[in-house]
């Protein structure tokens, strides 16, 4: 099965974008602006996109290699194609850019079962804040050669280089899909259940995604105590949004806390330590952060504007700005985006 | 040296030329001379062996177990080695969040033994896991045959205590899904002791699957092997270990433990396939159809853990059985894009008959990782010169197929001055930056993994074909 892609076989040429890099005084690279308030206030300077369109793609690889800017949806449907997928599960696929939502460094619900996002990243071709293209990692699944810069990219937000193209890690798309329901104890569908994608839990509904074959799927209905139905959890929402990183094991004792705060949506991805939470105003917010630092976690604002990026200062700061001034001597890369 | 013995103890830091000679490599090639040699019984000595280094103004090399094969260890520039061996207590094992503290001296091997009982195992799996250290594992981004489908060591570590260049000490990453700011965890994993030296190191623990299923399927050429194995991805599997070996190891590995592999085969496959039973029964059919649709002239499936067992000896024990064959070898590590097997290895045979060389092929080719494996006896007048000529002519070739110089052994000092065959003096100016940042006084194993010239404005000399 030969569906080698080239819509785009060598990108738009990358002279202009670099040009315009090389000579502005602040850069913002753009992509959908759906996680536009991620992290510190939104920078203002001259915005730059990067190129969109599938490169390449052979499914026998396993690998996909996109423009920066292709549209999350726009991959998905390439990869369809050749029966695979990509983990990345941004919330608004179809607006969200591939670069975007590395940049950003979020990670998507099936995490618990595929890992990181980072994990996804085997490539990297980004422009300097001086117009210079930089190569890091390289085009095959599995590398070691030389420094990782691919996973300093994801979730740089901007500071370190414009992301232009990038080769992902693909995989096969699951047989069967499911999520299922239970007012049971989540922890306990974790405990019993081999290799659920997600168990999403908002305090008294859980919902576990299941994926595979199907007679293993229902027999994993059956482990965790789960009712098939045809939802997933609702996934908080509003103008003030965040999420929370804290210890798997302190999700229990968390929950109490934010069950506490008034007008806070949330729900939990046990197994993984990671919280969303929703309102209508930043109170709730800044009360979930306080209690996400009391319980050794922290809190990212993803969006609204009132409360900052990352509460308490970045650990390992001083090394973080020799990284930034390494990469960005000139400092104008999205300013103010990460507090290093 | 008296500020050593001071603060570890006068037998845990050694100068004598006989003790240093043991020192001097790993286990790949290249040779170097440490100055002093330092074994720290806890975290804290070792980051005051680093201080010290600091201090004196000295560089440091880390060392495990020294079964690298890329040079990271071979000392350079009279450096302190610090060799973390002693540091092997296993910190904590937390069951229910599937994680483990553990020294960095721990042995691979050791961890998933000693978690064993609780249903979980640690997923990467060297070959050398029964005696390379984790702190090792992490330094190299070491990979094993189980990480085709659960990912090299990097996706497996959560977080690590550096004990950084100055000796002081920072913790990257952590227990916590995501950590504010860049992946400095991500950054360090796989930089080969030059950005510090790991001490503590948290890792993910995996449950074992409740289904293994392990296949031996044969073949009669080695480009229908190949074959199977794009068609095996290709019909939507990943199994969790897909090896090749070829006809020359087949027969040495036959000769050596009794697998039961077929004598007379050009190729074989080993494949796992694990994970919930519906789906692996399901898959195990698959491969076996695809394996016959490829001309596999048999498909032998495990019956018991005892043949599974012992299949998997077969493959482990290939360093085992060349050993009887010749005394030396030079094994190489390169990532082919998986569409271009057939044709690399191809090639590579070539190569080998070019340069007059036996030449065997034991590898993970789930990954496109190829390993081959030249065997001499280097009292052969002129036999090094034609297995460097050799192993260079390997790397171009997979290099010009659009692969990568190294998929787990790393680039240490052996492929040091070939990173610019992938890499533009941009690319590596960038990865100098990076490494500068962590370790601005560069006296973290020096000489290591960037040519000199890879600064801008330093002095652009790479030997051409150099390999050290
Ligand atoms: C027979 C054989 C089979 C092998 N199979 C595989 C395989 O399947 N997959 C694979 O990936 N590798 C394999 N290897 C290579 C080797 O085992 C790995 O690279 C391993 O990770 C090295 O661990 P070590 O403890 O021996 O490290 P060492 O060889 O002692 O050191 C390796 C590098 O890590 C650095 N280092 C060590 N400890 C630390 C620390 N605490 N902090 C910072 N830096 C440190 C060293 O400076 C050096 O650069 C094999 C080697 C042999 C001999």
């Amino acid at each position: 099965m030969d569906l080698t892609v080239t819509t785009a076989a060598t990108l738009p040429d990358l002279e202009e974008l670099r040009d315009r890099i090389a000579a502005a005084e602040t850069v913002v690279p753009v992509g959908g602006r759906t996680h536009w308030d991620v992290g510190g206030p939104a920078p203002i300077g001259v915005e730059v996109r990067a190129p969109a369109g599938v490169v390449s793609y052979d499914p026998a690889e396993l690998t996909v290699t996109a423009g920066a800017g292709t549209t999350v949806a726009d991959l998905a449907a390439t990869l369809e194609d050749g029966g695979q997928e990509c983990v990345l599960d941004p919330r608004d696929p179809a607006a969200a850019t591939v670069g975007g939502t590395l940049a950003s460094g979020l990670s998507g619900y099936r995490r618990l079962r595929y890992g990181s996002l980072r994990d996804r990243l085997l490539e990297v071709r980004f422009v300097t804040g001086d117009g210079r293209v930089v190569k890091g990692g390289g085009p095959t699944v599995k590398n070691v050669t030389g420094y990782d810069l691919p996973r300093l990219l994801v979730g740089s937000l901007g500071t370190i280089g414009v992301i232009v193209q990038v080769t992902l890690r693909c995989q096969p798309r699951p047989r069967h899909v499911t999520w299922a329901g239970t007012s049971g104890d989540p922890f306990e569908v974790r405990r019993r259940c081999f290799r659920p994608s997600c168990i999403a839990w908002d305090g008294g509904d859980t919902r576990g995604l299941l994926e595979g074959d199907p007679d293993d799927v229902a027999a994993e209905l059956h482990a965790g105590g789960l009712t098939p139905g045809d939802r997933g959890p609702a996934w908080p929402d509003g103008p003030h949004r965040g999420r929370i990183s804290v210890r798997p094991g302190r999700l229990c004792a968390l929950a109490d806390e934010l069950g506490g705060v008034d007008g806070l949506r949330w729900v939990a991805e046990i197994g993984v330590g990671t919280v969303h939470v929703g309102a209508d105003r930043p109170a709730p917010l800044a009360q979930a952060r306080q209690a996400a630092e009391a319980a050794g976690g922290w809190l990212l604002r993803e969006q609204g504007d009132g409360i900052d990026g990352f509460g308490a200062g970045l650990p390992n700061r001083q090394l973080m700005a020799r990284i930034k001034t390494a990469f960005d001597p000139a400092g104008k890369l999205s300013p103010g985006r990460l507090p290093v | 040296m008296a500020d050593l013995r001071a603060a570890l103890g006068p037998d845990r830091a050694r100068a004598e030329p006989l003790e240093l000679a043991l020192y001097q490599r790993d286990a790949g090639v290249d040779r170097g001379q440490a100055a002093a040699v330092c074994f720290p019984g806890t975290v804290d000595q070792l980051a005051a062996a680093v201080g010290i280094a600091a201090w004196h103004d000295r560089p440091f090399v880390a060392r495990g177990s020294g079964t690298g094969l890329a040079g990271g260890a071979t000392p350079v520039g009279d450096p302190l080695v610090i060799v973390t061996t002693g540091l092997n207590r296993i910190v904590e094992v937390d069951a229910d969040e599937r994680v483990a503290w553990v020294e960095p001296g721990v042995l691979n091997l050791d961890l998933s033994r000693a978690v064993h009982h609780l249903g979980l195992h640690y997923a990467p799996d060297p070959s050398s896991q029964q005696a390379c250290t984790i702190g090792g594992n992490v330094a190299t981004n070491a990979g094993g045959p189980h990480c085709l489908a659960a990912g090299v060591t990097a996706a497996h570590v959560l977080a690590v205590e550096v004990v950084l260049a100055d000796g002081s000490v920072a913790m990257l990453g952590g227990l916590e899904p995501d950590a504010p700011g860049y992946d400095l965890r991500g950054c360090f994993v796989g930089s080969e002791g030059t950005m510090g030296v790991s001490g503590r190191i948290a890792v993910r623990l995996t449950p074992n699957p409740p289904a293994v299923r392990t296949l031996l399927l044969d073949f009669s050429t080695i480009e229908a092997a190949a074959a199977t194995v794009s068609g095996i991805i290709a019909a939507g599997i990943v199994p969790a270990a897909l090896e090749m070996m070829d006809a020359e190891i087949t027969r040495a590995v036959e000769d050596f433990v009794g697998a039961g592999y077929p004598r007379d085969a050009a190729a074989v496959l080993l494949v796992e396939l694990d994970g919930l039973p519906a789906g692996v029964e399901a898959q195990v059919e698959a491969v076996r159809r695809v394996g016959h649709e490829h001309g596999a002239r048999t498909v032998r499936v495990a019956a018991d853990d005892a043949e599974r067992a012992l299949l998997w000896k077969g493959r482990k024990s290939a360093f085992g059985a060349i050993a009887r064959i010749a005394p030396d070898y030079y094994l190489h590590d390169a990532v082919v894009p998986r569409t271009k097997l057939v044709d690399v290895l191809r090639q590579v045979y070539a190569i080998a008959a070019e340069y007059d060389l036996t030449m065997m092929n034991v590898f993970h080719a789930g990954d496109g990782n190829l390993h081959p494996l030249i065997v001499f006896d280097q009292r052969t007048p002129g036999v090094w010169e034609r297995v460097h000529a050799a192993g260079d002519a390997i790397l171009r070739a997979c290099v010009d197929a659009g692969g990568v110089l190294s998929g787990e052994h790393g680039i240490g000092l052996e492929k040091r001055d070939a990173m610019p065959l992938v890499f533009t003096p941009d690319d590596l100016d960038a990865q100098a930056r990076l490494r500068d940042a962590f370790d601005p006084s560069g006296r973290a194993n020096p000489e290591k993994i960037l040519p000199s010239g890879s600064r801008c404005g330093e002095l652009q000399r790479v030997p051409a074909g150099a390999w050290i």
